[in-house]
């Protein structure tokens, strides 16, 4: 740790050396002991940590939304019942995470920090690409973790400038990254989510029917996955949504959301399967 | 054996300040100052591509002049240092006055022990929740480092632009007016009494931090929202 320097002192050498843009590649030089995939390997044996659920992302006219339940969960026990688990990535793209909570919010806040660091370097921004496969190098440094049950699977989703339109990237604990299209889901509840996607999925729909889509979606998945979360409406606990347009990103506010959330419950009371 | 022939430490000191000042003064100027809603920074630069004024962090904003690889060395430096800790602690810890305290120990330094000094006039600024909690702190070449109120001026042409803008410098004014007045400010002629210059609108480098923008304050003035602000009636 004496390499990053306090409040006194010069900065040492390695700040001031041209070369990398990436935050994670210069902590590996400055604080190798930051970086989670520079952690030592856990002893034999199985931890119990709160783990992170469903999370869905919907493709739309103007871009692209995704949307997380809000329970994590520690075997049968629901450790927090107003977790957040879609993230904003920076301005264009947002990372939704399934897993485990602890080392997927950490990777979260790296993630953030790399691509804000990045564009203050070099003054532009990476691309959509650039940013996906940037998550993919961390999901490979979990490697280990994952090997003792401690995996991380985010969920990546952004509005690609030069394409003009919304883009879903999908991941395995490797490292693998995969571009998805129209939709998709991960975490506990994904498959229960998938096909509710998948049976009401139209191409072009537009923002608000893309919301109430992942609402719908999320709804299913906890219907029969004990792990994901329903809207909760008495403590009015709803699910993150984030949408990312050519404006940017923008959370919807919970007023909207519950909004949506109150009509899917209303409509459910006649028809429970949706 | 030859004997070195004797340099007492002032002269090298003197030396050392003369170049360095020397350095400084061949280039254009930049200019920071206070208005309602933050600091703006305006400076002349023809280059488009390469910055003297850029953001560190969430309120934390950088200007220079000088040598361009040597401020970008700390520019860069600023940023890591920045980054890791906010992300070592949280980003409330990351603040204006250790940024200004590290670059300080660094330029002093570099003063002292090296051959050939940094040719660099920094201002390190923040923006508060308001006015009188933002900072501004200019760091010169021997590592001296000032808290400064109001605005700071670096660079070639200093003293006629800080008496120009002394006079009309209104810290309640808004955005427009400001930028206004950095930009006369900046055509200011030199001592010697030649005509005020014009600077052409792409030559102009321009940017806020703007305490009502979330998180990041930082933006970039460029192009039509540049010019409708320059072009602005009060």
């Amino acid at each position: 740790m004496a390499e990053v320097p306090g409040l006194h002192g010069r900065l040492p050498a390695h700040f001031t050396t041209p070369g990398t843009s990436s935050f994670a590649d210069f902590l590996g030089v400055a604080a190798p002991d930051l970086l989670p995939s520079r952690r030592r390997d856990l002893p034999a044996g199985l931890i119990e940590a709160p783990h992170g659920t469903t999370i869905v992302a919907v493709t739309h006219s103007n871009g692209v939304i995704m949307a997380g339940d809000r329970r994590a969960t520690m075997g049968n026990i629901i450790a927090q019942r107003d977790i957040e688990k879609v993230f904003p990535a920076d301005e264009y793209s947002c990372v939704g995470i399934a897993g485990t909570a602890g080392l997927a919010i950490e990777m979260v806040r790296l993630f953030q920090v790399e691509l804000e660091h990045y564009e203050k370097l070099e003054g532009a921004t990476l691309s959509l690409e650039g940013k996906a496969n940037r998550l993919s190098t961390m999901i490979r440094g979990n490697l280990g973790m994952a090997m003792q049950g401690l995996a991380v699977v985010p969920l990546f989703a952004g509005y690609d400038l030069d394409m003009g339109a919304g883009r879903i990237f999908s991941y395995d604990v490797t490292g693998g990254r995969y571009e998805e299209h129209s939709f998709h889901s991960v975490g506990s509840g994904s498959v229960f989510a998938r096909s509710a996607l998948k049976k009401q999925f139209k191409d072009d729909v537009d923002e608000a029917a893309a919301v109430r889509l992942c609402v719908d979606a999320l709804y299913d998945a906890a219907d029969d996955d004990s792990a994901t979360g329903g809207p909760d409406l008495t403590r009015k606990i709803f699910p993150v949504v984030m949408t990312v347009t050519a404006d940017g990103l923008r959370r919807i506010p919970d007023d909207e959301i519950g909004a949506v959330v109150q009509t899917v419950v209303d409509e459910r009371m006649t028809n429970p399967g949706g | 054996m030859s004997m070195p022939f004797y340099v007492s430490p002032e002269q090298i000191m003197k030396d050392k300040s003369d170049f360095a000042r020397k350095g400084i003064a061949r280039g254009r100027s930049v200019l920071a100052m206070q208005y309602a809603d933050g600091i703006v920074f305006v400076g002349e630069n023809p280059n488009g591509a390469l910055h003297k004024i850029s953001e560190i962090y969430d309120r934390i904003a950088f200007a220079a002049v000088g040598k361009y690889n040597e401020f970008e060395n700390l520019r860069v430096g600023g940023v890591r240092y920045a980054d890791t800790r906010g992300y070592q602690y949280d980003r409330r810890d990351v603040t204006s006055r250790g940024l200004a305290n590290i670059y300080a120990q660094t330029l002093g330094t570099i003063f002292t022990e090296s051959g050939k000094p940094y040719e660099v006039e920094l201002v390190v600024a923040e923006v508060g929740d308001n006015q009188a909690e933002d900072q501004m702190y200019r760091l010169t070449y021997d590592g001296s480092v000032a808290e400064e109120h109001g605005f700071i001026v670096m660079g070639g042409n200093s003293d006629p632009i800080a008496s120009y803008v002394r006079e009309r410098h209104d810290p309640k004014a808004s955005l427009a007016t400001a930028l206004k007045l950095s930009v006369a400010a900046l055509v200011q002629p030199v001592t010697d009494g030649s005509e005020a210059r014009t600077i052409a609108g792409d030559d102009l480098e321009a940017a806020v931090l703007d305490r009502t923008r979330p998180r990041r304050a930082f933006k970039r003035l460029v192009g039509a929202p540049l010019q409708k602000l320059l072009e602005a009636k009060k």
